[in-house]
């Protein structure tokens, strides 16, 4: 086979997501009612296009955290409560002068590598499963992200948020920019490094990484600190979004299981060694997309988690088609 | 109770075939009834320890459902919305008239076997890992909730029969939600042990392969545990509908953590194959003890949801943990 093949190959879940995504989001744009009625000028298409980046961005940092492990054959059902820990937590110290932000914004981020240092711990060291471990573990995060706020409030650098949920250039949105700098810093120098090639080997066969001598714990580790902090990040997007940070149970339980759908849809297999932090990204925007074209369609909201639903049960579902491959009824059990 | 092999023991060895899981689990019982009792003496009064297990019968008749899909080495994390389906479904039939005050129940729990039969049929036919179909039929089922209640607590109530089932007293001083529990406890007991069903949940849960080449019907069997998981979970909604009166938005949410944690705190492998009923009965009792301490002792919610955590891990730390794999 010749390179681009074997490229081919490698990058169909991801080239697929940005497939439905690229389907959605010109339908979604197509009949949005800001763009019917102004027709495709620059300004208008930028500002949609400001306004969906800016929630699905959120979406993305949640699945490229929830990637991260779900390569390790793990799960993390913490990320959602991480995302909002950390929402609360920057509501307080993401505040006053340019220093004392820049402090504050490190802040969160390091309370995200705690938070999957200490699921990545319990789960390597204390041998746990990661279901349970991080079930668990994501009811002590919601816990301290409601002793920070047991009420909705707090604020944040407004010009900071400005900045980053605005437009560069007045085109294009700066969320955008920043998840692709996100990205390019963290998943890109991952995926090259040891550790990395590590993660994906634990993900497909652990016995065949342990036997040829890669470092499983610190690879696992890795998955797991690396997920706590993409989560913090887009923590930190809500709080510059909102401006307020909200203990939200259902929005957190809501950000795990849609991060799940995306990393689905952006074609990362659930039993591991498979996919990329870019699909789960285009997972993340596609799902997004497809949850507000009823919007765009004048469907009543009330629909909106029915479809969502019966959408993710289809992405699931898509899995199956590999069953008609097996050619060993042994295999299905595998 | 023999353990999951079966075979009656000689007398002189119970003591060494005691799972150590299921002595922690009752001796975390005893010890938190204990420290209730030196923060108030109400904690041992038999009336305090009947609310408790008439409390404890909602979570119990739930767990009893999650315990038999962990024994398979899968999970069912559809239980907040087929709980809230379960209850929103019995109070809906319950406004039609007569007749439906008489299906309110069966209708409810009905309803949960449906969606527990997607799962099923996710889980064992399409192969689709059990964690994220059992998410998606959740989302499924809120999404109908939500459209069927108009995003609002529907304004049925309950029918009479489901709160005397849920609140009422057949024989005095024991409440029917206990009775309730105890039938489908000793119902699954007899299910585990006593049916080739049951031999074959441990079968499988063991492994797969190997019970598959044995000749039993996994797949089947695999998707009537998640039937009986889902209708079981509806029928603590429909119970706790009862309790309530009346159904509720996301009322099941508090019911699935608790529910999984009171299966593993009793000792039943999170892997599947291993596990006994006594021990999910401890694990209800436990965390039913320890909600009430922790509320009795006015701890605000934030608190409880951090104890609650560091007691699931530290107890599972204790005995829960995998072998060493290499």
């Amino acid at each position: 086979m010749k390179d681009w093949r074997y490229w081919l190959a490698e990058q169909r879940g991801t080239l697929l997501a940005f497939g439905i995504f690229v389907v959605m989001f010109t339908i979604y744009l197509v009949n949005h009612p800001a763009i019917e009625n102004n027709g495709f000028t620059v300004n208008t298409v930028a500002n949609v296009v400001q306004t969906a980046s800016n929630k699905a961005v959120l979406l993305a940092f949640v699945a490229m955290a929830q990637t991260l492990v779900v390569i390790t054959a793990g799960i993390d059902l913490s990320v959602g409560m991480i995302f909002i820990l950390t929402n609360c937590l920057a509501s307080w110290i993401v505040v006053g002068s340019p220093w004392q932000t820049a402090l504050g914004v490190v802040g969160v981020l390091a309370a995200g590598l705690a938070c999957g240092a200490v699921n990545g711990l319990i789960v390597i060291y204390g041998r746990l499963q990661p279901i349970v471990t991080t079930i668990a573990t994501g009811a002590i995060y919601f816990g301290i992200a409601l002793a920070l706020r047991p009420f909705p409030g707090g604020d944040v650098n407004g010009d900071l948020a400005d900045m980053l949920t605005g437009k560069i250039f007045g085109v294009v949105p700066a969320s955008l920019v920043t998840l692709f700098a996100v990205v390019l810093i963290v998943w890109v120098p991952f995926k090259r490094s040891t550790v990395g090639r590590a993660a994906y080997a634990v993900g497909s066969s652990e016995a065949a990484a342990y036997m040829s001598g890669v470092p499983i714990r610190r690879a696992r580790f890795a998955a797991y600190t690396l997920a706590g902090l993409l989560a913090a990040m887009g923590g930190l997007f809500l709080t510059f979004f909102t401006y307020t940070g909200e203990a939200a149970y259902a929005s957190g339980n809501t950000y795990t299981l849609f991060s799940i759908a995306a990393v689905v849809l952006g074609g990362v297999s659930l039993f591991g060694g498979t996919g990329s932090a870019v699909g789960a990204v285009f997972g993340a925007l596609a799902f997004r997309t497809i949850g507000d074209l009823l919007f765009v369609f004048d469907f009543d909201p009330l629909w909106q988690p029915l479809f969502q639903g019966v959408v993710l049960m289809l992405a699931v579902s898509l899995g199956a088609f590999g069953l008609f491959r097996v050619r060993n009824r042994l295999d299905w059990f595998a | 109770m023999t353990d999951s092999t079966g075979t009656p023991a000689p007398r002189a060895s119970i003591l060494r075939r005691i799972d150590p899981a299921i002595a922690t689990a009752f001796a975390c019982i005893v010890l938190l009834l204990l420290l209730g009792s030196l923060y108030s003496s109400n904690f041992l009064s038999p009336e305090y320890l009947l609310q408790q297990l008439k409390v404890a019968s909602f979570l119990g008749v739930i767990a009893t459902g999650m315990m038999l899909v962990i024994l398979l080495g899968q999970i069912d994390l559809s239980v907040p919305w087929v709980v809230t389906a379960g209850a929103m479904m019995s109070c809906a039939a319950a406004s039609y008239g007569l007749t439906g005050e008489i299906l309110a129940i069966p209708f409810g729990i009905l309803c949960g076997v449906g969606l527990g039969l997607i799962n099923g049929i996710g889980v064992a036919y399409l192969r689709i890992p059990s964690m994220i179909v059992t998410l998606a039929t959740n989302a499924v089922a809120q999404g109908l909730m939500v459209v069927y209640s108009g995003g609002f607590s529907p304004r049925d109530s309950a029918s009479d029969a489901m709160r005397w089932l849920a609140t009422g007293f057949a024989i005095p001083s024991v409440p029917n939600s206990v009775i309730v529990w105890a039938v489908v406890g000793l119902a699954m007991v007899f299910l585990l042990t006593r049916t080739t069903f049951g031999r074959a949940v441990y079968g499988i849960g063991n492994r797969e392969r190997a019970a598959y080449l044995s000749g039993v019907k996994t797949r089947r069997i695999v998707m009537i545990a998640f039937a009986i998981s889902g209708g079981l979970a509806a029928f603590g909604g429909v119970l706790l509908a009862g309790y309530a009166s009346k159904a509720a938005q996301s009322m099941g949410d508090a019911y699935l953590l608790p529910a999984i944690a009171a299966v593993v705190l009793g000792g039943t492998s999170i892997l599947g194959g291993r596990g006994n009923y006594l021990g999910t009965v401890a694990g209800v009792i436990l965390i039913t003890l320890l909600q009430s301490i922790l509320s009795v002792m006015q701890m605000p919610e934030f608190g409880r949801q951090i104890i609650y955590g560091v007691v699931i891990i530290a107890m599972l730390l204790l005995y829960g943990r995998e072998r060493a794999a290499h």
